[in-house]
């Protein structure tokens, strides 16, 4: 039964209401804060305009759109002094996403072989892997950057070293590959039947056979799903999977083999020309060093995830797939690996952010990425040191949301579905 | 059942065997490496490979480290030397570079005569981390502390210390390994002023700045005793206002006055003379001392329930993770002055320790709200129903059990930062690894010495992490109270 409870009368509002009371404080509390950050600002973007008008600068990116005068060694895009300071900045862009991507890569793979080697039954590998994580782990990465630029710059031999009949140094890789003190030259992709290229304008330019690859791996990839859920369904319905290796590696592998040989496509390993190599690409130093750098350093933490995620997933989960009578290697792709992977993506995904970020030691070996063009000689030529760095830091932090964001989206992917 | 069998077969044993040995391939060394290298084929060709890659760095390295040369004034005496002892041709190492020069890699251009402050200062800092660190066990605590004592002192001998210095670091070592013996937390106040005493003691000076630094809050605290009675909340603010004014504008006149009243100063050392070691302890240290409570401030802020708050944690941390420590240092070696009324500029250690400090936090500040996040919700509503209020439910519940399940996050986020105080040589600053290396190679003696340098200072980065981390390990353990 309801009985009539005798609300009181809202008491009439006084000012230490504003503090005592729990409806009102937290407002309280958040206007002053407000308050307080916005004086903050408003300080600092004050101060900014004294100094600016003292100094006699303006703040304007007017700059990025004169001449740059500068030369960069590695480039990617076409790109000459006579361009602006927004493409010299472009290309240190790319040259940041070339280290990033292909660090993350080989640290993904090696540290996924040391992590995994790290839990192996055997005694005397497990040590030396548990050695290489903790010497990587615990040693700054300038160090790494910097031994492994000098090994590159103090051991091997100058360009000429190569040359004559009975050569000091030769060639590696079935003489594919030649290191030198300045760069490393490797062979480059030759075409005899070239398609021509795709002029994209601001002298971009894709060549017709890098797209056909692109579109002959993506349709590969389309028609892998499509077999595996005919099989799935087929399964369902049977009983019995079909087997869909030989289809999914036709699928896979046929179309750019079919390219291979339709553009004659072969190596050019470079040859020693004079001084210097040159048919090939020879691929500054910096590049390589920073590289190797990365991929060790990041290698040993990334090993350090896998083995956490592989060891997070319990015995009884294996040991329940052998019950049913699962063979071990489907048991690690359709029970372990699945579980594994919840644990390892997020702090994966630091990683590679990590991996990205710390690209910018590159300034360590003379690699011009963002941080070496836009933040270094771009920000040194023009003075505008508040633009400049306030546009890398911007463009850094895009790169890391935009990362993060692909990555989440992965992670939502094999992430346990909650009902 | 065994009687009718005992009578269907003629023999059955009615004793014992007695027991035999295992035999040999079961027991012992073959066993063990039957079990841990040669269990299949996949198990034997790693074994080999392992050893082939043991057996290849010790041939790359083991001459070299053999024919090391300690004594010697320059790389082409060392090489001399080598040449001599081991014949022509052969490599070796030239350690005599450290020994030359290890005061730079260690001190930077501090003035030598006065390298005994810096080697006080950390080895007091041991005192003065005693109690948070090692409280719980006697054990550790002595022989950290005795180590400290005997290490300290000895340094400071042979680097030439003043006796009243010297007596005054043996009365704090000796009073800190008493109170170890009886109640650590009497060295808790001593580990309040440190930071003030660590600084005067780094950067010299007078001593009345620190000790106005510490009059400002001894104010603050006078006028919130007078007005609490009436009204706590305007006594909070007023301690508060009162401190910072002080700080802002009297403390340093104060200072100077009575600095001139009654000198009591040490010879000042400008932050360009810091370098080596003692730079990256020193912005390590402050780093990881201030960024841990920002880092709790802004995980909480991140967690709250006020939208204006939560959303300025988010952007303030996304903002800091999403950029490169480099790009920060540079913010602050070249804009800070923007930022900051025209006219001031304050010491670039200062600035860097800012920027590395407000970096570690927002890292911080990501692993503790992933130890806040993982605490079970019946915490929070235990602290609730038990009327705390939101101060005391964090202090007294959350933070101790969220701390603890982050602390191996939280001690990475610290080994990360210290690693990274080498980036400040991108500022001019002369950090061990690249800037004091680089010096050194600047002089004609030491020209192309490149990998005893890098040794030395990774192995020293590597001891302090190293032991970072196992230090960590152990916290956990002892932390530990569920029983699994």
């Amino acid at each position: 039964m309801m009985t009539d409870v005798s609300v009181p009368a809202n008491p009439p509002f006084r000012l230490s209401m504003l503090i005592h009371d729990r409806r009102y404080r937290s407002l309280t509390f958040q206007v002053i804060v407000f308050i307080l950050v916005m004086a903050l600002f408003w300080w600092l973007i004050n101060n900014t305009l004294q100094n600016l008008a003292l100094l006699g600068k303006s703040f304007d990116f007017g700059f990025l759109f004169q001449r740059a005068g500068y030369d960069i060694p590695q480039t990617p895009i076409p790109y000459t002094a006579d361009d602006t300071h927004l493409r010299a900045a472009v290309v240190g862009l790319l040259n940041t996403l070339i280290v990033a991507v292909l660090g993350c890569i080989s640290a993904t793979i090696l540290g996924v072989i040391v992590g995994v080697a790290r839990l192996s039954k055997n005694w005397l590998f497990a040590r030396l892997m548990t050695v290489f994580v903790e010497i990587f782990r615990n040693m700054p990465l300038l160090l790494w950057i910097l031994i492994v630029f000098a090994i590159f710059t103090e051991i091997l031999p100058p360009p000429n070293a190569y040359r004559g009949e009975d050569p000091a140094w030769s060639m590696i890789l079935f003489d594919n590959v030649a290191l030198t003190n300045r760069y490393t030259s490797i062979p480059t992709l030759g075409m005899t039947n070239d398609p021509g290229s795709l002029d994209l304008g601001a002298r971009i330019t894709f060549n017709w056979a890098t797209i056909a690859f692109v579109v002959a791996l993506l349709g590969g990839w389309f028609a892998r799903r499509a077999i595996r859920s005919r099989a799935q369904a087929v399964q369902d319905r049977t009983g019995d999977r079909p087997a869909t290796w030989w289809k999914t590696l036709a699928v896979m592998v046929l179309p750019s083999l079919f390219l291979i040989w339709y553009f004659g496509l072969h190596l050019v390993p470079p040859s020693l020309q004079g001084f210097n190599f040159s048919g090939g690409l020879n691929v500054a130093n910096g590049l390589v060093a920073l590289w190797l750098a990365l991929t060790l350093y990041t290698a040993a933490f990334i090993a350090e995830i896998v083995r956490a995620g592989i060891l997070a997933v319990s015995r009884g989960q294996s040991e329940a797939a052998f019950a049913l009578g699962l063979r071990p290697n489907r048991t690690m792709s359709l029970v372990i690996l699945p579980q594994a992977l919840r644990v390892i993506i997020p702090p994966l995904i630091s990683q590679y952010l990590n991996l990205t970020k710390n690209s910018s030691l590159a300034i360590a070996v003379g690699y011009m990425d963002l941080r070496g063009t836009l933040g270094g000689t771009t920000l040194n030529q023009t003075g505008r040191e508040l633009e400049a760095i306030v546009l890398m830091m911007l463009t850094y932090l895009a790169l890391s949301l935009i990362i993060s964001a692909g990555m989440n989206v992965f992670n939502a992917s094999v992430k346990l579905k909650e009902r | 059942m065994s009687d009718t069998h005992a009578q269907t077969v003629p023999f059955v044993r009615d004793t014992m065997l007695p027991a035999a040995p295992p035999p040999d391939r079961q027991a012992g060394a073959v066993r063990w490496l039957r079990e841990n290298l040669f269990s299949g084929p996949v198990n034997t060709v790693l074994t080999i490979l392992g050893a082939l890659i043991v057996w290849f760095l010790f041939v790359t390295f083991w001459d070299w480290f053999a024919h090391s040369v300690w004594n010697a004034s320059s790389l082409s005496e060392c090489r001399e030397i080598i040449a001599a002892t081991w014949g022509e041709g052969a490599r070796g190492a030239c350690f005599a570079v450290i020994r030359e020069r290890w005061n730079q890699y260690i001190f930077g251009f501090y003035p030598p005569d006065l390298y005994w402050r810096p080697t006080m200062t950390f080895g007091l800092l041991m005192v003065a981390l005693a109690p948070v660190l090692f409280g719980a066990s006697l054990l550790i605590r002595r022989v950290v502390l005795a180590v400290t004592a005997v290490v300290t002192l000895g340094a400071m001998i042979v680097l030439g210390v003043p006796a009243g210095w010297l007596a005054f670091t043996a009365l704090v070592l000796g009073f800190g390994l008493y109170a170890s013996e009886r109640n650590i937390a009497w060295l808790l106040p001593f580990s309040v002023i440190y930071p003030l005493l660590g600084v005067w003691f780094l950067w010299g000076g007078t001593l009345w700045g620190p000790i106005f630094v510490l009059v400002a809050p001894v104010l603050g605290w006078l006028a919130w005793r007078l007005l609490a009675g009436r009204a706590p909340m305007l006594g909070a603010v007023a301690a508060g206002v009162v401190t910072v004014l002080f700080w802002l504008f009297l403390a340093g006149d104060a200072a100077s006055d009575a600095q001139g009243l009654i000198p009591l100063a040490i010879e000042p050392v400008r932050s360009d003379r810091f370098g080596g070691f003692l730079l990256s302890l020193t912005i390590g240290v402050a780093g990881i001392a201030l960024s841990l409570p920002l880092g709790i401030v802004l995980a909480l802020a991140r967690q709250s329930d006020m939208f204006l708050i939560k959303s300025l944690a988010v952007i303030f941390i996304e903002f800091i993770r999403g950029v490169p420590l480099i790009a920060l240092l540079f913010v602050a070696s070249l804009l800070l002055n923007y930022f900051l009324p025209p006219g001031t500029s304050f010491d670039i250690i200062l600035r860097v320790i800012i920027m590395v400090t407000i970096f570690a936090a927002a890292y911080m500040a990501e692993v503790i709200r992933g130890g806040l996040a993982a605490l079970p919700k019946g915490q929070y509503e235990a602290a609730d129903a038990l009327g705390l209020d939101y101060w005391k439910a964090q202090r007294l519940i959350v933070l101790p059990q969220a701390l603890k399940i982050s602390i191996p996050g939280i001690v990475s986020t610290f080994i990360g930062m210290f690693k990274d105080t080498t980036l400040v040589t991108f500022v001019g600053l002369y950090d061990p690894l690249k800037s004091m290396s680089d010096a050194v190679r600047a002089n004609i003696a030491w020209k192309g010495i490149y990998w005893e340098p890098f040794i030395f200072v990774g192995a020293i980065f590597f001891l302090i992490c190293f032991g970072m981390s196992r230090y960590s390990m152990y916290l956990e353990r002892r932390l530990q109270r569920d029983h699994r």
